[in-house]
């Protein structure tokens, strides 16, 4: 695929708090923790709720569309497994109606040039390898 | 809550300060990393008029050094070790902890210090993740970095570089302010046979210069380098006894709001300071230590991994209103030594020399001694800051 890292650098580490995010992405579902005690959005996912430090949560299934809040275009390979993915978009994509929790991915199908702050996007999915897959997203 | 009773204000100074020369990357080789520590904490007891025996505590910052290991080799009996959490952004705050350890009668010469020697790894690559089997990085994987990682992000100044875009989308801010800030900053260098940049910079170069991670170009980034840095707190009493006219610790703070957090590392933080260095909370509680506003600083070192980081600490510093950095630094605000405030003055990390910071204490002593290469004339007043990073951040106030 174009405009992302080569698989073999992306390395997926869950724990007991994130792991259910994964289990979901590997389903090409995006889910997003919610607070059951306040319905704060939190994300990561993370053992607290930041405004009321409640541990209990519920998973809620988000359609991914979202806006691009920042980004930077990736010209120079920091390390050489990258050079042949150069130029790519990683963006912060803040989800609406998540309290403004905010995704991190890449933004492929157009020229990096073209990509702008405010711009709506669509969640996609990059299967890295068997069970592992990380979102990203492409203009709308 | 604070009680303004309890405060480090005035009760101690730097009384040395010391480096190593500085060396581009790797090339501080076959000299170890806390051999270069101990050479610059032997050049500042020399320069305090100590004997490295009388050092007996250190206070450090990310990641430290080995302090038995180093204790061993000199024969310094230990009275105090402690250490900010976090990386670069504790650097000007290690001072602030050397102070706190001085006034609660812990120690009573504290040497903080930072080596560094980056032949194996490179801070570029910090949040590198393992390639091709054998391939050298820096961070293993994490379950945060996994909601980070797998975009490519894996340098802090791509991850800078979405803080700096986020900034000049809101404000307007330009690629121009940030090429003030790499030319004034170089324009101090080449004045310093310390510095290892020692070619002008123009306005042609920066724009001919090629992209790293937009909107950030090669010379935004800092120097990777070798080298050490070392500086010696002592109480206000003592000081007025040693070889050096003493530069007090007037305030010192650490740490950031909460949802600031991981800050580069997780980019959730409050869309009300994303756009900003983090620095608020400690800027208000080192104004406050010291009794001073941004009005009472005549010189300023601020921590320049990347150039618009010196652009977002001014607003958060209150040298200029937020969104209004660029404008100021445009102004020729921060050109040495007409500006209304110079920044930088020794060269910064841009230009002279990545010490992770302590560069700009040494600096902030020497203005304050009026013994600078580039001196602000009647500087009384010094800010120092640490590097804009997840928490903690810091900063330290000097005067004369």
């Amino acid at each position: 695929m174009q405009g992302v890292p080569p698989a073999d650098i992306i390395h997926l580490m869950p724990n007991v708090w994130t792991e259910p995010f994964w289990n979901a992405t590997a389903e090409h579902r995006l889910v997003i923790p919610r607070c059951t005690s306040c319905g704060t959005f939190r994300f990561p996912p993370s053992p607290f709720c930041a405004s009321c430090s409640s541990q209990d949560l519920e998973w809620v299934e988000h359609d991914g569309h979202g806006t691009i809040y920042s980004f930077t275009i990736v010209r120079h390979a920091v390390i050489p497994d990258v050079r042949d993915a150069l130029p790519f978009v990683a963006a912060v994509v803040e989800l609406p109606n998540t309290n403004g929790c905010r995704v991190v991915g890449n933004v492929v199908g157009a020229a990096p040039e073209s990509v702008r702050i405010g711009q709506e996007v669509n969640l996609d999915w990059y299967d890295v390898r068997e069970g592992e897959t990380v979102p990203i997203f492409r203009l709308r | 809550m604070t009680n303004d009773d309890l405060t480090l204000r005035d009760k101690t100074a730097i009384v040395g300060v010391g480096a190593t020369p500085y060396y581009r990357r790797g090339e501080s080789v076959p000299q170890l990393p806390m051999e270069l520590a101990a050479k610059a904490l032997l050049a500042a007891c020399a320069d305090a008029g100590l004997d490295v025996h009388d050092i007996d505590g250190f206070a450090l910052y990310s990641m430290g050094f080995d302090t038995s290991l180093f204790a061993q080799w000199l024969g310094i009996d230990v009275r105090f070790t402690g250490m900010l959490t976090g990386g670069g952004g504790g650097a000007a705050g290690s001072v602030g902890l050397a102070a706190a350890a001085i006034v609660s009668g812990q120690a009573d010469c504290v040497a903080s210090i930072m080596t560094l020697q980056q032949a194996a790894s490179r801070f570029g690559a910090s949040y590198a993740p393992r390639g091709k089997p054998g391939a050298v990085y820096s961070a293993p994987p994490s379950p945060e970095a996994s909601f980070i990682q797998p975009s490519g992000l894996m340098g802090p100044g791509q991850m800078f570089a979405v803080l700096a875009q986020r900034h000049m989308h809101l404000y307007g801010t330009k690629r121009e302010h940030f090429a003030e800030v790499a030319i004034s900053t170089r324009e101090n260098a080449i004045r310093r046979p310390t510095s290892l940049m020692q070619k002008p910079l123009t306005l042609d170069d920066y724009f001919g210069a090629r992209m790293i991670a937009d909107p950030l170009c090669l010379f935004d980034f800092c120097l990777e380098c070798d080298g050490a840095v070392a500086v010696i707190t002592t109480s206000a009493a003592r000081a007025n006894d040693l070889a050096q006219r003493p530069v007090y610790v007037a305030g010192s703070a650490n740490g950031g709001a909460g949802r600031w957090g991981q800050a580069i590392t997780w980019f959730g933080m409050p869309d009300e300071y994303f756009a900003s260095s983090g620095h608020r909370t400690v800027a208000a509680d080192a104004y406050r230590m010291a009794g001073i506003g941004p009005a009472d600083v005549d010189v300023a070192l601020l921590y320049d991994h990347f150039s618009p980081m010196v652009i977002l600490q001014l607003e958060d510093y209150g040298f200029a209103p937020v969104g209004e950095g660029g404008r100021f630094v445009a102004e020729g605000n921060i050109r040495w030594p007409d500006g209304s405030l110079p920044v930088n003055t020794h060269g910064g990390n841009l230009s002279e020399a990545y010490i992770i910071g302590m560069t700009h204490v040494k600096e902030a002593v020497e203005q304050l001694r009026g013994t600078a290469v580039n001196q602000v004339a009647g500087a009384e007043i010094a800010l120092v800051t640490g590097g804009p990073a997840s928490i903690p951040v810091s900063n330290l106030i000097l005067h004369n």
